[in-house]
């Protein structure tokens, strides 16, 4: 598509990225993104060396794989190895560890994992195989929440009774509202995330600039999004006028995705949600309703797992929640690397600490 | 996790489906998260389900307010329109 091509014009890139070194603020600011796919995205533009010295980037939470806690993989794993079950997930979570191994090391020991890229071929492979039990792993924020709780709709129209899910989705706002109420870290303003706000819109995000404080930018995915983004935003801060802007207006609605949005509350209710690194957040997740207990895998499919995490030295939590870099951690690049991650934020390519891995050190 | 892609529609069939391209790759989505769909149109692709329609104006909005900041002129932009 060409405004995709136009976005990425290597001449435009290297304008912006001048206007971005040049910045003049009157005081140093902390920006966060917070969302895994800008984390990625920024460091691969090499957006970290073109920031002054003045705008210091953080990573957030939004990274579905990185907070999801060992205990859920364990339960997969427990379900899968109990009942003879095909786990199906997206390809990130195979090697996110759990208390004791990966989904990926369990296929070693007979559990049968599938990838899938979507709720769908899932779904798909319980109606071929009407004799095997399907149970997708739902992770994943209000992009991916949509996609799945039409999924769960599709199977129950359909009539389809051996597939269910196994969810652990995550609900953004309640993790920004704790940020902001973290009295270890000042964040000025956050880069928001540009596809869960293809479905929220933009005024959950208010009480974030209006009772808060902060900058908010909706940011597109490109590097020349991310530039305009960081640069709105130290506008807003610049002359203390918080608000919520769009700039990834070429998809995002102020109303997002209404439709969308009923879907989820068709099929999910708000629950309490453990994530890793910051234990368990009010409200923060999604349960099935009831009318849809029936493609519950926790409930079909009852297992014991210990609630405890076994405690390896690994600091993502603090990563998460922007109070460390990752290398400040004793872990990172020792003991803890992209081959042989320790920890959820250096499995995902969407990691903080993967993308500092991966990037920082060439710099 | 959230990433997602715009393509092309370029048939509707029938039970929410639709077929998308983006350069050399075509794929069967679900569009049923959205309503008002035709043919031409770009929408976000995730998990195999189109979340949003794109908006050719806003479109051309970012990359002329990009241009302004980059105070650089239409050519060196490359500007193309969204629909082609």
């Amino acid at each position: 598509m060409n405004i995709t091509n136009s976005l990425r014009d290597p001449a435009v890139i290297r304008a912006l990225g001048a206007q971005l070194k040049n910045l003049s603020l009157s005081r140093k600011i902390t920006l966060m993104e917070v969302c895994g796919t800008h984390t990625m995205a920024l460091h691969r533009g090499g957006i970290p060396s073109l920031l002054p010295d003045t705008v210091r980037l953080l990573s957030g939470p939004g990274c579905p794989v990185c907070v999801t806690p060992a205990s859920y993989i364990d339960r997969a794993q427990e379900i899968g190895k109990n009942y003879g079950v095909t786990l199906t997930s997206f390809g990130d979570m195979l090697r996110v560890p759990g208390n004791t191994k990966s989904l990926s090391e369990s296929r070693s020991e007979g559990i049968n994992v599938e990838t899938v890229y979507s709720p769908l071929a899932a779904l798909d492979m319980a109606r071929k195989h009407p004799a095997i039990e399907v149970v997708f792993l739902a992770v994943g924020f209000e992009t991916t929440v949509p996609p799945i709780a039409m999924t769960v709709m599709n199977a129950r129209d359909q009539g389809i009774d051996n597939f269910s899910i196994l969810t652990a989705h995550k609900l953004i706002m309640p993790a920004l509202e704790l940020l902001v109420n973290d009295s270890d870290v000042r964040v000025d303003g956050f880069i928001l995330p540009g596809h869960v706000s293809l479905i929220l819109g933009s005024e959950p995000y208010r009480p974030i600039a209006e009772k808060y404080s902060r900058a908010c930018v909706i940011t597109g995915f490109e590097t020349a999004d991310i530039i305009q983004g960081i640069i709105m935003l130290a506008q807003q801060i610049e002359i203390s006028q918080p608000s919520v802007e769009i700039q990834y207006c070429r998809a995002v609605k102020k109303d997002g995705n209404p439709q969308a949005r009923g879907v989820i509350d068709t099929v999910f209710e708000p629950a309490d949600s453990e994530w890793r690194g910051f234990g368990t957040i009010p409200l923060s997740g999604l349960n099935l309703r009831e009318e849809f207990a029936d493609f519950d895998a926790s409930k079909k499919f009852p297992v014991e797992v210990n609630a405890e995490t076994v405690q390896t030295g690994c600091r993502c939590g603090d990563v998460l929640r922007g109070r460390i870099e990752p290398a400040e951690c004793a872990l990172f690049g020792r003991n803890c690397t992209p081959e042989h991650p320790v920890g959820p934020c250096m499995v995902s390519s969407e990691g903080t600490c993967a993308a500092h891995y991966k990037y920082s050190r060439t710099r | 996790m959230c990433l997602a892609v715009p393509m092309k529609v370029i048939e509707i069939k029938d039970g929410g489906q639709a077929i998308v391209e983006t350069g050399d790759i075509s794929m069967e989505i679900s569009i049923q998260l959205l309503s008002d769909v035709s043919v031409g149109d770009y929408v976000i692709v995730h998990t195999g389900f189109a979340l949003e329609k794109m908006d050719p104006k806003a479109a051309e909005e970012t990359l002329s307010v990009l241009r302004e900041l980059a105070a650089m002129d239409a050519t060196d932009m490359g500007m193309d329109t969204i629909e082609d």
